[in-house]
């Protein structure tokens, strides 16, 4: 099981992928650090979705080690069943259930897998609501709301299951634009308590203000990592330089 | 200034417009119209003629539907509806086919009225206890008297061989869909193997098989019911359709459904069944129907081993002496088609019920 004592949150070594005969990931070495926030960006196909699906198992790898929270990610079922309870994933896509209502999106995880009893599980489901201030939809369901409370629902299902280490997955790019401030707030939020978060986007301000560190892959690679101030005000690649000349104007 | 919101006109119905152009909307659609009328007064006024206003019905034999311009020959049906219902199930012990079928009525009732309680329980039930009753209760056994399934027949056997076929079909099916999915070799070759081996013979050879060849290669001693073969063999058989017809819905749910409950740390096992099963079943309702009312329809086949279902004794007493007159024939057909009919509309009135439903605890 997980060892509360790891001394990194996540440890990727020498990591490769392979889609067929493309290779997506090409010998990633890669330390986040408790507590960390760290934010990967890069054009599309660069591979970093690809990189942090790989974390909770959503993605196999062909090459290298991952190791999350002291446990390395195995074919064991039952190591990568502990993994994926310590790790919380927010899609582009929300991907909420919407057969489900939302205070059941984040009760039936719990309830499931962690066996917690009905009554606790919906405490808690409601505290997380009030977190991400949408508790009065708590008996809609997804298709009702907009998709900033429908994203907000996505980071609030993922908390239920206290994880120690959330993966965003470009949270905001299927958003209209009125709301993404409102996920990226909720982000914010999270993270001044203290959650490692590694989060693909393409939010530069939220980057700026949050990140510890910034990650800019491409082809498969890192291309630069470096603290904000560093990345934005000093790039030292020629391709973060012409990644971001694109995307800040 | 600030506007209000308008109410919206009213709109009136008036006939004369409503004629005019849905009807009438040009001289082709006016002929059109003119012509599909005739066809239909063609078409119904001798049907009503000879199934209402002409037919006969009082009697006990041929003579009296031999009349000059007699219509349908009701005493035909009238005379013989133990017979049509319950086959040679012996008459004393007909109170037990009344019960099971009285007992799965109420069920589907239970399961359709919406102020109903505990919904859930009484679905459970119905899959798991009711097959039980309804086999106790049917062949015997427990201090009832045994009817041999060789006397059953008419709409019970047709009752019997659909429920039963409908009941194993969708559980089978269901499996054999997640099988065909499955990450395993085995399992998913496997149920390829068993789908594509079921849909490419005809249920005729099927039932062939079942009653007449098993038999031969079954070891000495070991004798299955005949019946039994003919239910294990329909369910089989249409486990394969309900297998594709799941997997057409499993296919529409979206590849994130199953990522998230991955990434929640739900087993295969709890994904599919709390999260990608009650999507992909939803979906799929439509289609799954029209696979019961196929299922209920080809129930005629079993009367091609033997069997005298709700049409095939209504077929062999067409050749009965005592009833042979020119109408016989029309009139148990024209029976048999309407209560096919009112069983297959009323499972396709129960889907889009189900349905409605369904999307209406959603709102989407």
């Amino acid at each position: 099981m997980s060892a509360p004592e790891a001394k990194h949150a996540v440890e990727i070594v020498g990591l490769s992928k392979w889609f067929k005969d493309f290779q997506v990931l090409k010998s990633i070495d890669l330390t986040v650090a408790q507590g960390e926030r760290l934010v990967i960006c890069g054009p599309s196909g660069s591979g970093k979705s690809t990189l942090i699906r790989c974390i909770n198992g959503l993605e196999t790898h062909e090459k290298g080690r991952v190791i999350v929270q002291g446990v390395e990610l195995t074919d064991d079922i039952a190591q990568v069943e502990a993994i994926r309870r310590d790790v919380g994933m927010v899609f582009q896509q929300f991907n909420l259930f919407p057969h489900l209502t939302v205070l059941e999106n984040c009760t039936l995880a719990p309830m499931w897998v962690k066996r917690v009893p009905r009554g606790e599980a919906e405490r808690t489901a409601m505290e997380f609501l009030e977190r991400v201030h949408i508790p009065e939809q708590a008996n809609k369901y997804p298709g009702q709301l907009s998709g900033g409370q429908q994203q907000r629902v996505a980071i609030a299902r993922a908390l239920c299951m206290s994880p120690r280490i959330m993966l965003f997955d470009e949270p905001t790019s299927a958003l209209d634009p009125e709301m993404i401030k409102e996920v990226l707030e909720t982000m914010v939020e999270l993270a001044e308590t203290g959650m490692t978060m590694l989060c693909v986007t393409h939010e530069m301000g939220f980057a700026r203000t949050v990140a510890n560190r910034v990650a800019f892959m491409d082809h498969g690679e890192i291309v630069e990592i470096a603290p904000p101030q560093e990345f934005f005000n000093n790039p030292k690649n020629e391709r973060t330089k012409e990644f971001l000349g694109q995307i800040l104007h | 200034m600030a506007m209000f919101p308008e109410a919206r006109p009213v709109e009136r119905f008036r006939p004369l417009e409503w004629l005019r152009e849905n009807l009438f909307s040009s001289p082709l659609n006016g002929a059109l119209t003119i012509v599909a009328l005739v066809i239909i007064y063609w078409l119904v006024v001798p049907t009503v003629q000879w199934a209402i206003v002409n037919a006969v019905w009082t009697g006990g034999s041929r003579e009296a539907c031999l009349g000059e311009g007699a219509g349908a020959c009701w005493p035909f049906i009238t005379n013989r509806i133990g017979l049509i219902l319950y086959g040679f199930y012996d008459d004393g012990e007909r109170w037990r086919p009344i019960l099971t079928f009285a007992l799965l009525v109420a069920g589907i009732l239970w399961l359709t009225l919406p102020r109903l309680p505990r919904k859930m329980l009484v679905a459970v039930l119905m899959v798991t206890i009711y097959p039980v009753v309804a086999y106790c209760l049917l062949t015997g056994g427990l201090g009832l008297g045994v009817v041999p399934t060789s006397r059953w027949g008419g709409l019970l056997l047709t009752m019997v061989v659909a429920v039963t076929g409908i009941l194993l079909s969708l559980p089978l099916g269901i499996l054999l869909a997640l099988g065909r999915r499955s990450d395993l070799p085995v399992v998913r070759i496997a149920s390829v193997i068993f789908i594509e081996f079921w849909r490419g013979v005809p249920l005729v050879t099927v039932l062939f098989m079942a009653s007449y060849m098993l038999p031969l290669f079954a070891p000495q001693g070991v004798t299955v019911d005949k019946l039994l073969r003919a239910l294990i063999a329909v369910a089989l058989f249409n486990s394969a359709y309900m297998a594709e017809v799941v997997r057409g819905g499993l296919q529409a749910v979206a590849k994130g459904q199953q990522e998230a409950a991955t990434a929640l740390g739900l087993g295969y096992w709890q994904s599919n069944t709390l999260i990608i099963l009650p999507q992909a079943l939803r979906l799929a309702i439509p289609n799954i129907v029209s696979t019961f009312i196929g299922i209920f329809k080809d129930t005629t086949l079993v009367s091609i081993i033997g069997f005298f279902d709700l049409l095939g004794i209504i077929q062999s007493g067409t050749s009965d002496s005592h009833w042979a007159s020119p109408s016989t024939a029309f009139t148990g057909y024209l029976f048999a088609a309407a209560v096919f009919w009112v069983f297959c509309f009323s499972m396709s009135r129960y889907s889009r019920h189900m349905e409605r439903v369904l999307n209406a605890g959603e709102r989407r």
